[in-house]
């Protein structure tokens, strides 16, 4: 023990700079992530993990490892989480200058195009923490993969399940924030493909404190002409918590809160992700949520990359994970890879309430040439991104 | 609804045309309700349900068919049941999370999977001692001790590989890279070659014992079917050598391939997500275990074709079958 304590310790403070271990391949990971302080809400009695993403980084790197055994590659991830946005470039500059070649960005869209404008270009970039759907489509960052899913594949994946059920009447809430109306833009533009009607879309904007008043407020603020379900875009956490059974109408609400569209949650236990969930677990202390799966993904991605090719290379990495050789478990019932257009991971999105997976799309009937995954998100056409290009 | 029972019976004793001595039967694990349901394969009725440990996966037959090995993986613990009694005889220290199993030709040595432990754990079922615990990929699954008993092998679902441990010295000496996510692997009678498939790859690859090296990769298609929903799990090979059956989870299929030459015959529908298969012990029907549907499929080997579905309970997993 008092050997091997000094040894670890060094390993988990300062691994850095990078010295080879002999023979085997050492393969380091850089995770940038960026925490900020998301204001105050009214609805934070359960407040989000602070290192959602981190510790999904954290596991993708010990399952890399376990592989990585069997195979003398041995996998090393350096963090940086800050909540300054000043910070995130030079701490991406200084993992570089150390010799970091792969990274997972758990960061905003301007922070994501920042950093890659800044690296030089022979790193491989994976972005698992951005839903911004420009960056799917016209603000394409070169070269640049994406774990998360992007705003069009949640709200794609809501919309289908809606028009499943019938419910085609939307009324739209919204918060004040920038991000909430990024989500409800990309509300209107699913339901607008899957012939849903938005009744209205309006903007929460009230100061009351709902938590007193919530049964008081929210029944006029939703009187409208009728609807059949009311479509929350608060995407902090602000005001969504309080809509469901206080709406003017006896209807169901989804979208940010009731029922969502995720990456990831506690409640998916299906295909073996019984097993990653008691893994994390372990791990953290704590649930699962869409931005560790995302992290988690993104490490993983570059585990499976390495083990098949055997090489560090991020170009040879990212020519390999864009072809069709590519396949990631991702425990979600099917083998997933990446659009060759915008870098997408193609995945289904699970759809849950707090305590229940209720549906997983896309639905069944959504068809599609290629795959009925490409049925979520933006489709080739739709986006004027070409990473396979760029690689 | 009524049915004149005489028909069913007349129907049956068409199907069933030789009288066995003896019914024999078979047991089937039910993972999401505790229990074993136990059908006689005369009949094809379910006779009885037994109550078993906590979620209920693999299931093993004692080498002489005395003793039934139970993975209660929510109870972190092997149970051996008596089957002459249908009582728990007691518990093996399987480590966490057991989830399959294979016993060794000595029938002494139980190689366990521990899921959640990335172990393989090495119990003797005679003095209940711990013998070795080895360190496998993420998520270790499918086990299998080849005939002569020199090898176990283990399959890690996450790591995507299969781990050659040498039985004497329960030394982890080789891996094989298969594509994702490998469930089960299975040896022919022989011992020279060794099935695997990957349930997320969509593939089953042949590999040879001697050098450890994949020979065919074996591909699956379905009509009408969405190839990510074709997803090889259980894997059985007839004792005759002429056929391997594949189930193929939520394809709802068992895919018939010819042994020698690795061609697909035919796909057999059989109930919702289908895992594991077991022969009668005349060889005579394959039994397919259907998770989603609660069923199992009775396949007629001869025939190739479903003759029945039997309701068990919820999640069926593991089947076993003895005279």
């Amino acid at each position: 023990m008092m050997k091997t304590l000094p040894r670890l310790l060094a390993a988990a403070v300062t691994s850095l700079p990078l010295i080879a271990h002999s023979a085997a391949l050492e393969i380091n990971i850089g995770y940038v992530g960026f925490e900020p302080d998301h204001g105050p809400v009214l609805s934070n009695i359960l407040p989000e993990p602070a290192d959602a993403g981190l510790k999904g980084a954290e596991l993708g790197i010990n399952d890399n490892n376990t592989t990585g055994r069997f195979l003398k590659q041995h996998y090393t991830l350096h963090s940086v989480s800050t909540e300054q946005p000043t910070e995130v470039v030079s701490a991406a500059i200084r993992l570089y200058d150390q010799g970091v070649r792969l990274f997972v960005l758990n960061l905003t869209a301007e922070q994501l195009t920042a950093v890659e404008r800044e690296l030089p270009d022979d790193v491989l970039l994976i972005n698992s923490g951005s839903q911004d759907n420009r960056l799917r489509t016209q603000a394409c960052v070169p070269g640049m993969l994406h774990t998360i899913p992007s705003r069009a594949m949640l709200t794609d994946a809501l919309a289908q399940w809606l028009a499943s059920k019938r419910w085609n009447r939307w009324l739209i809430i919204e918060g004040n924030q920038n991000d909430d109306q990024l989500y409800a833009a990309s509300l209107e533009r699913s339901a607008k493909r899957m012939g849903a009607k938005v009744i209205e879309r309006k903007q929460w904007d009230f100061d009351t404190d709902l938590r007193r008043t919530a049964q008081k407020e929210l029944p006029p603020f939703t009187q409208t002409d009728e609807y059949d379900v009311v479509v929350v875009a608060d995407e902090r956490g602000d005001f969504g918590e309080y809509v469901p059974y206080n709406t003017w109408y006896p209807r169901p609400v989804v979208g940010t809160q009731g029922m969502s569209p995720v990456a990831w949650h506690r409640v998916v236990e299906a295909w073996g992700a019984a097993q990653l969930q008691s893994r994390f677990e372990k791990l953290a202390d704590r649930w699962m949520n869409s931005r560790d799966y995302a992290s988690w993904a993104g490490v993983r991605t570059l585990g499976e990359a390495v083990t098949q090719t055997r090489s560090s290379d991020p170009a040879e990495l990212q020519r390999f994970i864009l072809s069709d050789k590519f396949q990631l478990g991702g425990f979600k019932g099917r083998k997933l890879d990446y659009r060759g257009w915008s870098g997408q991971l193609r995945q289904p999105i699970p759809l849950v309430h707090p305590r229940a997976l209720v549906s997983q799309s896309p639905q069944e009937g959504y068809l599609h040439p290629k795959t009925d995954l490409d049925t979520l998100g933006f489709d080739a056409s739709e986006s004027q991104c070409s990473v396979k290009g760029d690689a | 609804m009524f049915k004149p029972p005489f028909i069913k019976s007349l129907l049956l004793s068409a199907l069933l045309a030789a009288p066995a001595a003896q019914a024999a039967t078979a047991y089937v694990s039910n993972e999401k309700d505790n229990t074993l349901s136990v059908i006689d394969l005369d009949t094809l009725e379910v006779t009885k349900t037994i109550d078993v440990g906590e979620r209920p996966r693999g299931i093993a037959l004692s080498k002489d068919k005395t003793k039934l090995y139970i993975c209660a993986s929510d109870s972190d613990t092997v149970q051996v049941m008596d089957l002459a009694t249908h009582k728990i005889l007691n518990n093996l220290p399987s480590g966490e999370d057991p989830e399959q199993f294979s016993l060794h030709p000595d029938n002494r040595r139980l190689y366990i999977s521990n899921e959640d432990d990335a172990l393989v754990t090495v119990v003797d079922t005679e003095s209940h001692e711990v013998l070795a615990q080895i360190e496998v990929g993420v998520e270790p699954e499918g086990m299998a001790v080849s005939p002569d008993g020199k090898w176990a092998v283990n399959t890690s679902e996450t790591t995507s590989m299969l781990h050659w441990i040498d039985t004497e010295t329960h030394e982890l000496v080789d891996n094989t890279l298969v594509d994702q996510r490998p469930r089960h692997v299975e040896f022919t009678k022989e011992g020279d070659i060794l099935w695997a498939s990957s349930e997320i790859g969509g593939t089953v690859s042949v590999i040879t014992v001697a050098d450890r090296q994949i020979i065919k990769k074996l591909n699956f298609k379905i009509r009408g079917v969405h190839p990510d929903k074709i997803q090889p799990v259980g894997v059985k090979l007839s004792a005759d050598g002429k056929y391997a059956f594949v189930a193929l989870g939520p394809s709802n299929h068992v895919a018939v391939v010819d042994a020698k030459s690795y061609e697909v015959l035919d796909y057999l529908l059989v109930g919702r997500r289908v895992w594991h298969m077991e022969f009668t012990p005349d060889q005579k029907y394959l039994l397919t275990t259907n998770g989603v549907s609660g069923d199992v499929s009775v396949i007629d080997v001869a025939d190739m074709k479903v003759i029945k579905s039997i309701k068990v309970g919820r999640y069926p997993w593991g089947v076993v079958t003895l005279d």
